[in-house]
């Protein structure tokens, strides 16, 4: 399987080693979850939305092989 | 000659673009970091009426940012001073000020005067609370929100041929207000709500005349630190939309302060910290009831029981920051909203977990 590209953002990049990351054998979201809230336990704490290729997506949705996903947190301040 | 003139030049904006603005109404919710500088821009680009919301007053550490405000304008009303600035640099416009907080019961009445939002809040609360009042009046939404040096921009609820996507199809469960820090806790560089706030300007000013390619339905994210940019189209989500009000009677029965945390919860170690720091102003107040054990045996603390506080909330006038606890951490939010309502002025927070929360903790 090819790789895939996350980028966080937010409190999100926060609780991960780099706001960029490069994945293997990541085959849809769900797998892709529960991969990060293994590695990164914290990040179960802050809810976030989820893009790939640049469209929202929510339930599992398939990720092909060099796809770019975004992990979104929302953002309060003003 | 018009003050115009550099701007019904431009191609593709021209005397039309200008007509438009001119008879547009917009409503800019919060005159802080971002409010400030979308005010400026949008009267100075002339949109006919604009209505300034914000019940806050004018604090010092608000001066980097909201550049509206100066050393003189301490103490008082955000939404006074800044149209009092706005009126003294143009007569063709008309200012409307809403000197109070919005919130369930003034939303959908204020909002509906209007035909765009520009939301320039600061709490998860009021931003449900815009977006959901937008959705049931069909009024576009222009969002705006930061995290230390980021920010997030989108144009919402734009009524064209599709189902209009809303705030909470981005963000479909409300985070609890501890899970995101905001600006006073973290900190942030006075020029990133500049950047932000000009955008949503930029943004409604583009939806109003038809000019370029709006952010509808679309987020902008973007980073301080790099410019970096990123881009993505918001998707319908069921999840979402099963929390959101859809007529003004379940919006009337929705309650914000709950269902996101009233925009002020507190952790004990937090509260404590600050005790500590600020001996002076800060106090505990215990909502719970007489009766309830255990009592708090090693800070000082008022107890002003739920059931009497509207008869003696008027005792609290003089300080200056109040923490309410009380069994759980349920009465204590609905007493901040209470104490908020009466008293907007002063930093109000609940404690989360209430009592049980310490104890767990010792």
């Amino acid at each position: 399987m090819g790789k895939i590209k996350v980028r966080a953002f937010g409190m999100i990049a926060e609780k991960l080693p780099s706001n960029e990351l490069e994945l293997e054998n990541i085959a849809n979201t769900d797998q892709l979850l529960g991969y990060l809230y293994q590695q990164y336990p914290a990040l179960k704490h802050t809810k976030f939305s989820i893009a790939v290729n640049r469209k929202q997506v929510h339930g599992n949705e398939l990720i092909l092989p060099e796809s770019e996903v975004a992990l979104l947190p929302p953002f309060s301040g003003g | 000659m018009s003050r115009f003139e550099r701007q019904t030049i431009l191609s593709g904006f021209g005397q039309e673009g200008q007509g438009k603005l001119s008879h547009s109404k917009v409503l800019v919710v919060g005159a802080g970091g971002l409010g400030c500088p979308a005010l400026l821009y949008l009267a100075a680009a002339g949109v006919g009426t604009i209505g300034i919301a914000d019940g806050d007053e004018v604090s010092l550490s608000n001066l980097n940012r909201q550049v509206i405000y100066g050393e003189r304008d301490i103490g008082r009303s955000k939404a006074e001073v800044a149209a009092e600035q706005i009126r003294n640099k143009y007569s063709d416009i008309q200012i409307n000020v809403i000197p109070y907080f919005l919130n369930k019961d003034n939303a959908l009445s204020v909002i509906a005067a209007y035909d765009l939002v520009l939301d320039g809040s600061d709490n998860f609360g009021t931003r449900y609370l815009i977006n959901d009042a937008c959705y049931i009046l069909k009024k576009p939404l222009v969002f705006g929100a930061i995290y230390q040096h980021e920010g997030q921009v989108a144009i919402l609820n734009v009524q064209d041929n599709e189902e209009p996507l809303t705030y909470r199809d981005l963000f479909p469960i409300p985070p609890s207000a501890s899970e995101v820090p905001n600006c006073s806790e973290t900190g942030v560089l006075g020029v990133l709500p500049g950047i932000i706030g000009t955008m949503q300007a930029t943004e409604a000013i583009k939806y109003l005349t038809n000019f370029g390619n709006p952010l509808i339905h679309k987020v902008l994210f973007y980073n301080l630190k790099d410019h970096g940019t990123y881009m993505l189209d918001i998707g319908l989500n069921p999840d979402g939309r099963k929390l959101m009000p859809r007529t003004a009677s379940e919006f009337h029965q929705m309650d914000y302060a709950v269902v996101c945390g009233p925009g002020d919860l507190k952790r004990w170690e937090d509260v404590q910290t600050f005790m500590a720091e600020h001996p002076e102003n800060a106090w505990l107040l215990d909502v719970r009831e007489d009766h309830e054990l255990p009592k708090l045996d090693n800070l000082p603390y008022i107890p002003m029981p739920l059931s009497h506080l509207k008869d003696k909330m008027h005792e609290l006038a003089a300080l200056d920051t109040i923490f309410v606890f009380c069994q759980s951490g349920i009465r204590s939010a609905r007493a901040v909203e209470d104490l908020k309502a009466a008293m907007p002025a002063k930093n109000i927070y609940t404690i989360e977990g209430g009592i049980k929360s310490l104890l767990q903790k010792n």
